[in-house]
């Protein structure tokens, strides 16, 4: 029977530890709101990951590890047709282009950043299912649960800070007046700046993310950073459908005046409390 | 017969029942429990669900007070509490600024439910180790526009003002929106 649950219940970090412990085979998916992750694991170890439908051939995962330029992966994409990630890594190592030990740290990397990013989910279904392998033409690594619960553990911490501090993404931005303080003399990171060019009080932060291709933790992290420098504050976005607060209440719908009205009525009230 | 609400939100034992109490024309409804965990002993008992306070105006007004349960674990009630409030106090413990950074995100969820008025009690101001309000400010990022009000829960005049605060804001926005 397949181990099933939502990650509210049972956590990421409860869920590799009891793969670890238990020395399982097989394959995980976890069904996030917006994604899917699939995990393989052989013996208790990480084997190989996938996130959703991006592409995670070994070619454009050399890529993106920098091992590839964007033409030869351009090259490789073109006219490589269906070739599988074993024989490309074998002709790639043949060629004397790479070494074993490059093709297998690159995919080490990619596949514990899956992990990783598994670890900042609070939701979702997941399903393990026993003695299920990588799919053949795949190349695999063994990598030990251990350091990546602990490394996930120290993210999770940091994920659920920065929730604390931002639960919602659905507010957008706004400069803070400080006469004195001059932006362009502020170091700031590229990824900060491509930020910083969308901050506008009718972008929402989850709009910038997009916008730059940047998931929660990210764009979470760089509005921290600005938000601790005290460049920016948060802010109800603009053109949202303004809820004035007496017109949300169950009991009463009146003009304006009556609203004005009971408000006074309770000031009185209270002062003769 | 009208029914408006107040909700009266902030950490763990930052003073919300104590607060409705001082107020409240009837006996609090509180559901209290005995504290179970060691972390949280720093007090006998503890909100579960909710505070339930009721000032009557007039003979066709009521407003009820809403205290929030402080304990992360019940935050599913906030967004319940939040639904159709005039305006909401965040209570801080001025002697505990442990809790400052969520009191700060309680804050950003309320306003993030819904962006009523609000004021900011800065509760157990007679105790020697509070924080003077100016500090609190820096340390809960709160601009130099949003009502920060010295507080002591039991002490009813000292209520009064934080609920007085709050409707002055409730109406100065009423104004802004009809200018």
């Amino acid at each position: 029977m397949a181990l099933k649950g939502n990650l509210r219940d049972f956590t990421v970090t409860q869920l590799l530890n009891l793969i670890s412990l238990a020395h399982k085979t097989g394959s995980l998916v976890v069904e996030g709101p917006d994604e899917a992750v699939l995990v393989y694991f052989r013996e208790g170890k990480l084997a190989y990951a996938q996130n959703g439908q991006e592409d995670n051939s070994l070619a454009t995962i050399l890529f993106k590890s920098k091992k590839l330029s964007a033409t030869q992966h351009q090259i490789i994409k073109q006219r490589a047709g269906n070739i599988s990630d074993k024989e490309l890594g074998l002709l790639l190592i043949n060629a004397s282009y790479l070494t074993q030990q490059d093709i297998l740290s690159s995919l080490q990397t990619y596949f514990t950043g899956v992990i990783n990013h598994l670890f900042t989910w609070a939701d979702g279904l997941f399903s393990f299912e026993n003695d299920v392998t990588p799919p053949p033409d795949k190349i695999t690594v063994r990598v030990s649960l251990e350091n990546l619960i602990m490394e996930g553990t120290r993210r999770l911490r940091e994920w659920e800070h920065l929730q604390d501090e931002i639960p919602s993404l659905e507010m957008a931005l706004k400069f803070i007046d400080r006469p004195g303080v001059n932006l362009r003399n502020v170091n700031l990171s590229v990824e900060e700046w491509k930020v910083v060019s969308y901050i506008n009080p009718r972008n929402t932060m989850r709009q910038i993310a997009r916008a730059n291709k940047m998931n929660d933790m990210e764009i979470r992290k760089i509005v921290y950073g600005l938000l601790q420098a005290g460049l920016v504050e948060i802010i109800r976005p603009e053109g949202a459908p303004a809820i004035t607060p007496v017109s949300r209440q169950p009991t009463q719908s009146g003009s304006q005046e009556e609203q004005v009205s009971l408000i006074n009525r309770l000031i009185r009230r209270i002062r003769s409390l | 017969m009208q029914t408006v609400k107040m909700v009266v939100t902030g950490p763990f034992n930052a003073g919300k029942t104590e607060f409705i109490r001082s107020v409240s024309e009837i006996n609090v409804v509180s559901t209290e429990r005995k504290i179970s965990t060691a972390a949280e002993r720093v007090k006998e008992t503890t909100t579960v669900a909710m505070d339930f306070g009721r000032i009557t105006v007039d003979e066709d007004l009521v407003l009820y007070l809403f205290g929030t349960p402080g304990q992360k674990r019940f935050d599913f009630m906030w967004e319940i509490l939040s639904e159709g409030m005039l305006g909401f106090v965040v209570m801080v413990d001025s002697t505990r600024p442990e809790t400052f950074r969520e009191a700060r995100s309680i804050l950003e969820t309320f306003r993030a439910y819904a962006p009523t008025p609000y004021v900011v009690a800065a509760n157990k101001q007679d105790l020697e180790s509070a924080w003077e309000v100016d500090d609190m400010r820096i340390a809960l990022r709160l601009d130099s526009r949003v009502k920060l009000i010295r507080c002591i829960a039991a002490d009813k005049e000292s209520v009064k003002t934080v609920l007085l605060e709050l409707l002055y804001s409730i109406l100065a926005e009423m104004e802004e929106l009809q200018s």
